[in-house]
């Protein structure tokens, strides 16, 4: 029997085979699978914001929050468990944009810099990027497999896919 | 003392909003019912400060349909301020509006739909800031509303975002709302930057 563990937002968990990750209702957060199909660990990271930048206090919650701050913990949580960085590969999706462009500018570009901050994070780290779903204008509840590491996203209106 | 976020709110600064609270709703119920043309009835609204999770759940967990609208303030109030109405409250209002039938109203897109509903945001942010801009002496501008039907999670990720750096609190009003024998719940996130918090709470005389 697999367990499921749920990652609330700015939050991240690490499994093993055969469990399974969940982070739901994905707005213009991010939620970044990493996967290394040898150990079979399984590790989920679901970010608000892009760069924790100037944040003063560098407390491990405030730590999850960010794209920048949050990718190096899920590594290190997952080498804790028996994982290696050089065999992780990443599936991330989410960074929506909910709310049309009448708004305010802050908030707007916000799921398109998530994404792009978190695709410079995995970058710098040398992980690669084998699947995303990323964009558009819906929410989506991320399913993420340590068995064989697929992720599964399901929408609440537009369908479900896996990747 | 200057507030660095919500959570400095004393309790006769959360009395103060919840008096903002009570009279935006009482107004928000007015509006709604002279637009409607039928009485609308409401329980006296419940005002809390929540953190974003525990808004969710009071939401009825992350994956729950709702229809959410969100206004920007600016002016002598910077901010936002965001409605979420339960999908019953949408079609309450709907079919009051455009009649019983005004799923045909409807094209693939809702725009009709939408366009009432974000008709019905301005009057309801309008009862709100009202409240604000009366009691403070304050001028107030909204935004036209921008809608969103989602899960609740996605949705409330919005504003959550735009003050994470800020808080992790928000001003969260639930208001019961009830039309012959439909009853429904709409919920009110208000969203003042601290500032301008600051500014409310010194125009109505009180020590911050």
């Amino acid at each position: 029997m697999s367990r499921t563990v749920t990652v609330g937002i700015s939050d991240l968990n690490v499994v093993k085979a055969p469990d399974v990750l969940v982070t739901y209702a994905l707005g213009s957060c991010v939620g970044i699978c990493l996967y290394d199909p040898v150990s079979k660990v399984a590790g989920l990271s679901h970010i608000m914001l892009p760069a924790s930048g100037a944040i003063p206090s560098a407390d491990l919650k405030a730590a999850h929050k960010f794209a920048d701050t949050a990718i190096p913990l899920l590594i290190k949580k997952m080498e804790e468990n028996g994982a290696r960085r050089i065999r992780m590969k990443a599936k991330i999706a989410g960074g929506a944009q909910m709310f049309g462009a009448t708004s305010s500018a802050a908030i707007n570009n916000i799921g398109q810099r998530n994404v792009q901050a978190v695709k410079a994070a995995l970058m710098g780290l040398h992980i690669p990027i084998i699947a995303e779903d990323c964009g558009k204008n819906y929410g989506r509840t991320q399913f993420f497999y340590s068995e064989d590491g697929t992720m599964r996203i399901k929408s609440a209106t537009k369908g479900e896919w896996t990747f | 003392m200057a507030f660095n976020n919500y959570e400095d709110l004393s309790d006769i600064h959360l009395d103060v909003l919840r008096e903002i609270g009570n009279i935006g709703s009482g107004n928000a119920a007015t509006s709604l019912s002279s637009m409607l043309d039928r009485p609308i009835n409401i329980d006296v609204p419940k005002v809390r400060i929540l953190d974003y999770n525990q808004v969710v759940e009071a939401l009825g967990g992350p994956e729950n349909m709702i229809v959410g609208l969100l206004l920007m303030l600016s002016g002598e109030v910077e901010g936002m301020i965001m409605f979420l109405l339960e999908q019953n409250f949408a079609k309450m209002t709907l079919s009051a509006l455009l009649g019983e039938n005004y799923e045909e109203f409807m094209d693939e897109e809702g725009e009709m739909g939408n366009s009432a509903m974000k008709e019905i945001g301005n009057i309801m942010a309008a009862a709100y800031v009202n409240a604000i801009s009366t009691m403070s002496g304050m001028a107030i501008n909204i935004s036209t509303p921008d809608i969103c039907t989602d899960m609740c999670g996605a949705i409330v990720n919005a504003p959550a975002v735009h003050y994470a750096n800020i808080s992790d609190k928000i001003i969260f009003i639930e208001n019961k709302m009830s039309s012959d024998e439909e009853h429904s719940n709409s919920y009110v996130l208000m969203i003042p930057d601290v500032e301008s918090l600051e500014k409310i709470m010194t125009n109505l005389g009180i020590e911050i």
